[in-house]
């Protein structure tokens, strides 16, 4: 199976409702096959003149009470960034799929790349939390995609799915599991009657009910910033506690939210740091470096965002060396390092020209 | 076995991703681990295009070639890229019409597009030709389990064409393919990227 095919049943398994998108390679199988498939079990599918429509349009099926995503890769995604902002402030679930390629702008489409991982945390305006997952096999595809709907259904937020045209791209053998071995979340629904309804009544909790439009429940949607009815409002005290809470839901829940895997680190001297399809590379590189005697362990990220600060902070001081592997110039290497605090030595295994990192590159990195 | 690569390149339109996807599936059928990745341009047809097989006992880590066991090369292009990039035992095999130039010793030639032309009409199964002569010489899957994921993944309505062109690749490893291209200098005004 293809790794976009993994997703795309992920998508369907979760409860995907509605999807809304504009053809993009090399995301455009998931696309290809969720037109075919989601109307035939009564979901919607519809392309959009483009990718600001299309996230506007999920935006607003997830109001009328929808699991809604899209899936595009990095032109689009940057066209998608404003939408997401409006998401994260209005709080509503939705999934965005971004299968990354090389760029910048049209860069080489059909070629890898893992270059938007700062843009998938801070590509929209505005401070605000972000949930980012990836995944580094065609099996891990359909799992973390059933992950990021009910992260963003649990959470009442926007879920970035970052992946990468290597796994996007990869066909590899993947035992489904059965259907109903699938843990589906649905995001809760007010139980008051409609006119005792607030959209985002901290009251009720770090993730008020979000109620589905056109059942009953009026309510107003705004990017401003909002009082627990929707409303604009310019009154700090209605402002703040808006503020910290949207940030709270999240940091206040990242044992459910951070996802990571070890490999061999117990008694590594050095640990190769990496995700998504440069990880197939790292974790190749620690079986050769294994096989020569080395003391060499791994440590894959699935969840990106928010950083899992918890994972490098154990390691940090206790191994001699943490090598960061990613197809980019270095932008998780700034989180390794943040967090690592000199406490061991950390350097990047970089490269950004379209390839996959090779195995030699990370293990002459082990050496020194 | 542990790891056995296959790079399988030429053009766009040769059919060269679906022959890869084929025989990753012929061999998952045989019960081992098999992985594949496609490499092409942007266009619809034309420009460098490539399928990479890896096929093992194990898991499979790293996902790309290293270091090429079997190179299949439809085009001088593909040829000039991945030549040197193979393993030392590699078995090499290009086209006996659109390679002209060799670069290293002992590759095998194999009239896969000129088969295709007569079979299909067109370079289109120039793939699955040399899918036939690929699994006919290396063995790595058998015809069962190649026939079983040729009904399975070609186009319906195709699948008697398809068959006949991988027996015609049978038949061409049978007969032993052409004469071995030997290596010899580079020639700069001949077999250029693209240049046909």
């Amino acid at each position: 199976m293809l790794g976009n095919e993994a997703v795309a049943e992920g998508a369907l398994a979760a409860g995907l409702g509605f999807y809304a998108g504009y053809p993009i390679t090399p995301s455009s199988e998931i696309a290809e096959i969720l037109s075919e498939r989601l109307p035939q079990r009564g979901g919607v599918f519809l392309q959009m003149e483009d990718e600001i429509s299309s996230l506007a349009a999920v935006i607003g099926a997830s109001v009328g009470g929808a699991k809604a995503a899209t899936a595009t890769s990095g032109p689009g995604f940057s066209l998608m960034q404003e939408n997401i902002g409006f998401a994260v402030a209005t709080e509503v679930p939705c999934v965005i799929i971004s299968v990354m390629r090389a760029g910048p702008s049209t860069g080489q489409p059909t070629s890898p790349s893992q270059g938007d991982v700062m843009q998938a945390r801070w590509g929209t305006h505005g401070d605000h939390p972000i949930i980012v997952l990836t995944a580094s096999s065609v099996a891990e595809c359909f799992r973390v995609t059933v992950t990021a709907f009910n992260l963003a259904e649990r959470y009442r937020t926007p879920v970035i799915l970052l992946l990468d045209e290597v796994v996007g791209h990869l066909r590899e053998r993947v035992e489904m599991p059965p259907l109903e071995a699938v843990t589906v979340v649905e995001r809760a629904r007010p139980t008051m009657p409609p006119e005792w309804y607030f959209p985002y009544d901290e009251n009720e909790g770090d993730v008020p009910a979000l109620a589905p439009f056109g059942e009953g429940y009026r309510f107003h949607i705004t990017g401003l910033f909002h009082d627990r009815a929707g409303f604009p409002t310019l009154r700090l005290d209605e402002i703040q506690p808006w503020v910290e809470r949207v940030f709270r839901k999240i940091n206040t829940h990242l044992e459910d939210i951070l996802r990571w895997e070890e490999e061999g680190t117990g008694d590594a001297e050095i640990v190769l740091v990496s995700y998504g399809g440069s990880a197939r590379a790292a974790r190749h590189a620690m079986k050769v470096a294994r096989g020569q005697g080395k003391a060499v362990g791994f440590l894959k990220l699935i969840t990106l965002w928010p950083f899992p600060e918890a994972a490098v902070r154990r390691l940090a001081g206790e191994v001699k060396k943490m090598v960061v592997v990613e197809m980019n110039r270095g932008q998780m290497l700034l989180e390794v390092e943040r967090v690592v605090a000199g406490r061991s030595q950390v350097v990047g295994v970089n490269r950004a020209d379209g390839e996959l990192v090779h195995p030699n590159d990370i293990l002459k990195a082990l050496e020194g | 076995m542990s790891r056995y690569e296959l790079r399988l390149a030429g053009d766009g339109g040769q059919g060269l991703v679906l022959a890869g996807l084929i025989l990753a599936e012929a061999a998952l059928n045989e019960g081992k681990n098999a992985l594949m990745t496609q490499s092409y341009g942007a266009q619809a047809r034309g420009g460098p295009s490539r399928s990479e097989v890896i096929i093992s006992d194990g898991e499979i880590d790293y996902p790309k070639v290293l270091s090429a066991n079997l190179l299949l090369a439809l085009s001088q292009d593909a040829l000039d890229r991945h030549g040197r990039n193979v393993a030392k035992d590699a078995l090499i095999l290009v086209d006996a019409s659109e390679v002209e130039r060799a670069m290293v010793e002992g590759m095998m030639r194999f009239p896969f597009v000129e088969t295709s032309r007569k079979i299909m009409g067109s370079e289109v199964g120039a793939g699955m030709v040399a899918l036939g002569t690929v699994v006919q010489l290396t063995g790595i899957v058998s015809h069962r389990s190649l026939f079983a994921a040729i009904r399975h993944r070609v186009p319906s309505g195709t699948e008697e064409m398809n068959r006949r062109a991988v027996q015609a690749g049978f038949k061409l490893a049978q007969q032993g393919g052409g004469a071995a291209l030997h290596s010899q200098p580079a020639l700069a005004s001949r077999g250029q990227k693209g240049g046909r």
